[in-house]
């Protein structure tokens, strides 16, 4: 069937395919020069000093540092740990918000009594608590995964107890009109339309916690790409 | 003979904090084992409250409601709930979602597995059923919605407009075709509609509710020639209008596309529209 729709091409649809694809690689190559411009930019207004390599770096003495880093394998150190600290702080994040969405969920005074407050501690500037949590629990990893949980958790269980309280009120009537209870209502309806909702919140989520984790390896870690960030600006490398 | 459902003096109010909206007052009517019962009324005068009451989903601030004498709370297992929409979960398939009901009741063995599959077949849906919802016309969609509610084998079925989501030419085939599942299947029915031509091509009885807080202004019994007293032209026209209707009907009653082509049709028709205008609201 494809090939025969590919020959009856009229020439109408020739003319807006090509136009089509000429259009895509056009925004390719403008899209790749405008990086490459930059990074000219970057290393010429370096060399010719018109800005301060020490403080700006440039393009090349990067490559050259990530190629060292590359050879001595420091690097992969370094990501390896921050991408495990995220990996767990995300999945810590998914649980706790999932249990704490689904109580809120399951008692109306619980959910109106915690209301403000989770609104309050949503707000609050977590990487300013992240201090406290160094001096609280001292500097090891188990304070970058809390710094990070706590960058993540309250937004997302506000997300998904919204979402929870979203759906379909004539779904959970046909689930109590076939006989079935509360928890039916979780387990055939609740969940199953929600996961649109926790993919999308799993999606935020995921960059709030490299966040997270980079803030708490900012002030605790002896490795981490936020190690890596503050010794660098510490020794102006 | 003892009534199959039982409605005495049923009333009911919404409760908010600004106040109190009297929803219903004072409904009485009965119902006999295989009769269909249509309640039509304005909109909004609180036609889908008085189901979500007769299925036990809300009590009754006053009155009862009895089913084979008995109270309601007795007898909950008995009553199937059609809603408006068909709520089909784009999440299961066609068959999983037609065992919903069972499933919930912890029924769904390989023997009623098997009786799914058995009406799926009957009522035309059978190569749909691993197939998701959303890939069924309106009609199958509503048929399957069915099958879901009579899977739990009710005596009583409440149909909440379950046409009114439908263009029109579906609406009348599928009217038609649901309304005859229902009276093979000999069930007791109750359904709430605004469309009074559907009311009348289905009911044996139309009960006429008030607007808000709904009385029950009348209780019209409808009847129609059997098959065998339909007449030349009206019996040839009656039988083109079979050609989608679902297998099996009973001899003895006439099919909702063929009340429609009979005299009889319109002056319950003339006769119901008085009696919703006459009011004065």
């Amino acid at each position: 069937m494809e090939h025969k729709f590919f020959s009856v091409l009229s020439l109408a649809q020739e003319h807006y395919l090509a136009k089509e694809l000429l259009h895509r690689r056009q925004v390719r190559i403008v899209r790749a020069m405008l990086m490459v411009l930059f990074l000219a930019l970057w290393e010429l207004a370096a060399s010719f000093s018109w800005i301060d390599s020490f403080i700006f770096s440039s393009p090349s003495m990067i490559g050259k540092y990530f190629y060292s880093m590359l050879v001595d394998g420091s690097f992969f150190v370094h990501t390896g740990i921050t991408l495990m600290e995220t990996l767990v702080s995300f999945l810590l994040v998914i649980l706790i918000s999932l249990a704490c969405a689904l109580l809120l969920w399951s008692s109306r005074a619980m959910s109106e009594i915690l209301e403000p407050y989770l609104v309050v501690l949503n707000s609050l500037p977590k990487s300013a608590l992240a201090p406290l949590f160094l001096v609280w629990m001292g500097n090891n990893t188990k304070t970058i995964i809390v710094a990070a949980v706590s960058v993540a958790l309250f937004g997302s269980i506000l997300t998904l107890h919204t979402g929870f309280f979203q759906t379909d009120p004539e779904k959970i009537k046909l689930i109590y009109s076939l006989g079935g209870t509360k928890k039916d209502v979780l387990v055939k309806v609740l969940l199953p339309s929600s996961v649109p909702l926790i993919i999308s919140s799993m999606k935020v989520n995921i960059g709030l916690c490299l966040v997270g984790v980079i803030i708490g390896e900012f002030l605790s870690s002896r490795a981490g790409l936020g190690y890596l960030i503050t010794y660098g600006s510490q020794t102006f490398s | 003979m003892a009534h199959k459902l039982e409605v005495r003096g049923v009333g009911y109010a919404y409760h908010t904090m600004e106040g109190e909206t009297p929803a219903l007052s004072d409904i009485s009517f009965t119902a006999d084992t295989g009769e269909f019962i249509a309640v039509v009324g304005p909109s909004g005068c609180g036609k889908s409250t008085l189901l979500s009451l007769l299925c036990g989903l809300v009590k009754p601030e006053s009155g009862s409601i009895l089913i084979d004498q008995k109270p309601l709370e007795e007898a909950g297992d008995l009553i199937g709930y059609m809603l408006q929409k068909d709520h089909l979960f784009e999440w299961r398939t066609i068959l999983s979602n037609v065992s919903l009901g069972l499933e919930i009741q912890k029924r769904l063995t390989p023997e009623t597995q098997n009786e799914l599959k058995e009406m799926l077949k009957t009522y035309g849906l059978e190569e749909f059923q691993d197939m998701r919802p959303s890939q069924l016309s309106g009609g199958m969609r509503q048929r399957a919605a069915l099958i879901r509610t009579l899977a739990l084998k009710p005596d009583i079925l409440l149909l909440d407009e379950p046409f009114s989501a439908l263009d029109y030419q579906t609406r009348l085939a599928v009217c038609d075709d649901i309304s005859t599942i229902i009276r093979k299947t000999k069930k007791t029915a109750v359904l709430v509609t605004h469309d009074l031509s559907e009311a009348i091509s289905v009911a044996d009885q139309i009960i006429v509710l008030s607007p808000r807080p709904a009385r029950v202004k009348a209780i019209i019994p409808i009847s129609f020639p059997k098959k065998n007293q339909l007449q030349g032209e009206s019996k040839e026209t009656a039988l083109k209008d079979t050609d989608h209707a679902a297998p099996g009907r009973t001899e003895s009653t006439i099919s909702p596309m063929e009340r429609r082509n009979t005299p009889e049709f319109s002056q319950y028709f003339n006769l119901i529209w008085k009696e919703l205008k006459h009011d004065g609201a």
